[in-house]
């Protein structure tokens, strides 16, 4: 296996790096230090420099309209794409476009017509709604959502918490136990519009992010017609699973991003202060902190492009894209960290994009999938399922 | 958390907000009769925090004032405007003049 990028791979590295640089940070130094949006003519600005680069809908499959990408150049797009303050969450503040939801692709013609396609133009808004206030790590059994189907449709009842965006989207995808008695194959997933009756969002649930908040649904009688079950009853698990799985590998990548950035800034800034009349960098101590980081940063990207290259060629990826998830998110927690330590006072001021980091960085412990979850996933894997 | 911004007014004036803390975090200002005219934050670009924000307000139409210290004031300042429109029907009056580009639904 050769991870070295190839030639046009290090050439469309650059260019994003460039255009990070060049395009991105500047207008940062302008904007509120916890912000997440551009501007709407700079972003429409930028949104026209990527159309004319090629890169616009980065993930959106080349069936779809999407630029033919290969997951693996993605990968180290998106480690490039994430180096700059408001970028863990929000890379290049979405100037690339995006799917949205992976789960709509999986969807009948006449969904696609109603939310796909408009998705896609950018003219709908929606929201992932698994998890609920019985648990997220292990949606199978937790799931207290229920749907019952009255006539041609389905009326769902429950509550679903920390899901993203809700109070904005146009619909969301949202999972209910459609048969009590069967577990995981009890689950099915339907499209919601979110100006149904029955729909609430209940409160606004603030974290660590200043920028992004997560929100508290209630479902209170909201019957969804059957056209809206996205693919087969009872099979709404093997959806959620999907999506998760595919998602492990650029979040992964965010994180690297910024951890290498911090990286950056730590040589650079353990070689310009001085204490006691030496540079910090001659001091051994800062030395260690920064091969430590190092050490973290390379692990995690070769776990992280291995998991990319063997989704890329088709293989089985489910261990590896966990394994890149959980050594990254933690290991570019342990840099945010160190880099930190190394810029003293300033590394904790909102002078520098490091504090926004190391709150961010908390955070991809927990979302997509907690550690533990992770590693019960390649325990899983690796033991043959003697944990289901 | 309390929801909504509940804490009693104080008036508005040159000596009130030198009282006022340096941190980042939102507000309310309201007329004579306490009806909510603006609801702002003290983000982190913000040279004296709540203090440098509210004070510049001070001699315009609101009269009065309240805030909450939140780290949170981007999420929390979107939070009140939402509980506003959702209570109201629209935003505070002096809001308008520069709406948030997007703006959730809660309720
Ligand atoms: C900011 C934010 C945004 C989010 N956005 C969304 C969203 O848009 N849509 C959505 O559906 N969800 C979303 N989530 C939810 C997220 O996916 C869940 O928080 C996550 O799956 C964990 O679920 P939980 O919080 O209920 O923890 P729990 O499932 O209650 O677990 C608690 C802890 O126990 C650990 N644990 C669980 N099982 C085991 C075990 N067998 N062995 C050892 N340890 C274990 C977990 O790792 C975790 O650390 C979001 C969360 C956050 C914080």
């Amino acid at each position: 296996m050769d991870l070295e990028p190839t030639d046009e791979q290090r050439m469309i590295v650059e260019t994003v790096r460039r255009f990070v640089r060049d395009e991105i940070v500047p207008l940062e130094a302008d904007l509120d230090p916890d912000a997440s949006a551009l501007v709407p003519e700079d972003h429409e600005r930028l949104v026209e420099k990527v159309r004319s680069m090629g890169f616009y809908g980065l993930d959106i499959p080349v069936a779809y309209g999407g630029p033919d990408i290969d997951i693996v150049t993605r990968t180290l797009m998106a480690i490039e794409m994430s180096q700059h303050r408001a970028g863990l969450y929000t890379p290049c503040y979405g100037v690339f476009g995006g799917a949205g939801l992976a789960q709509l692709f999986e969807a009948n013609d006449e969904q696609k017509d109603r939310y796909l396609y408009p998705t896609l133009r950018g003219e709908k808004k929606g929201f992932f709604g698994l998890t609920e206030p019985s648990g997220g790590s292990d949606p199978a059994r937790a799931i207290e959502t229920s749907a019952v189907k009255d006539g041609d449709d389905w009326v769902l009842n429950g509550a679903k918490i920390f899901i993203s965006g809700a109070d904005m989207a146009d619909y969301g995808i949202v999972f209910a136990r459609t048969d009590p008695s069967r577990g995981r194959d009890g689950i099915t997933c339907f499209i919601v519009d979110t100006d149904m009756p029955g729909f609430h969002v209940r409160r606004v649930v603030h974290t660590l992010r200043s920028t992004s908040y997560a929100t508290e649904l209630q479902f209170e009688d909201l019957r969804v017609p059957s056209k809206n079950v996205l693919g087969e009853v009872n099979r709404g698990f093997a959806i959620a699973n999907d999506r998760l799985s595919r998602q492990r590998i650029p979040y992964a990548a965010g994180c690297i991003g910024v951890a290498q950035k911090a990286q950056e800034m730590t040589i650079a800034y353990s070689k310009q202060r001085e204490t006691f009349g030496e540079v910090l960098a001659n001091r051994q101590s800062i030395q260690w902190m920064i091969v430590d980081n190092e050490i973290d940063l390379r692990t995690s990207r070769w776990l992280t492009l291995a998991a990319a290259d063997k989704a890329e060629r088709g293989e089985p990826f489910r261990t590896e894209a966990a394994m890149a998830k959980l050594v990254a998110t933690e290991a570019s927690g342990r840099v945010v960290d160190r880099a930190i330590q190394v810029h003293g006072g300033y590394g904790v001021t909102k002078d520098l994009p490091l504090e926004r980091w190391y709150r961010e960085l908390r955070i991809r412990r927990i979302g997509e999938g907690p550690s533990e979850v992770q590693r019960l996933i390649m325990a899983r894997d690796l033991i043959g399922g003697a944990f289901h | 958390m309390r929801l909504r911004l509940d804490k009693p007014w104080t008036p508005l004036t040159d000596e009130t907000v030198k009282r006022i803390p340096g941190q980042l975090g939102v507000y309310e200002l309201a007329d004579e009769s306490g009806r909510v005219l603006y609801v702002g934050m003290a983000g982190g670009r913000s040279l004296f925090g709540l203090r440098g924000e509210i004070g510049q307000h001070a001699g315009g139409t609101a009269t009065q004032f309240r805030y909450e210290v939140n780290m949170q004031y981007l999420t929390r300042h979107q939070e009140l405007l939402m509980l506003h429109v959702a209570d109201t029907g629209e935003l505070p009056e002096l809001n308008r003049t520069n709406p948030p580009a997007r703006l959730g639904r809660i309720g």
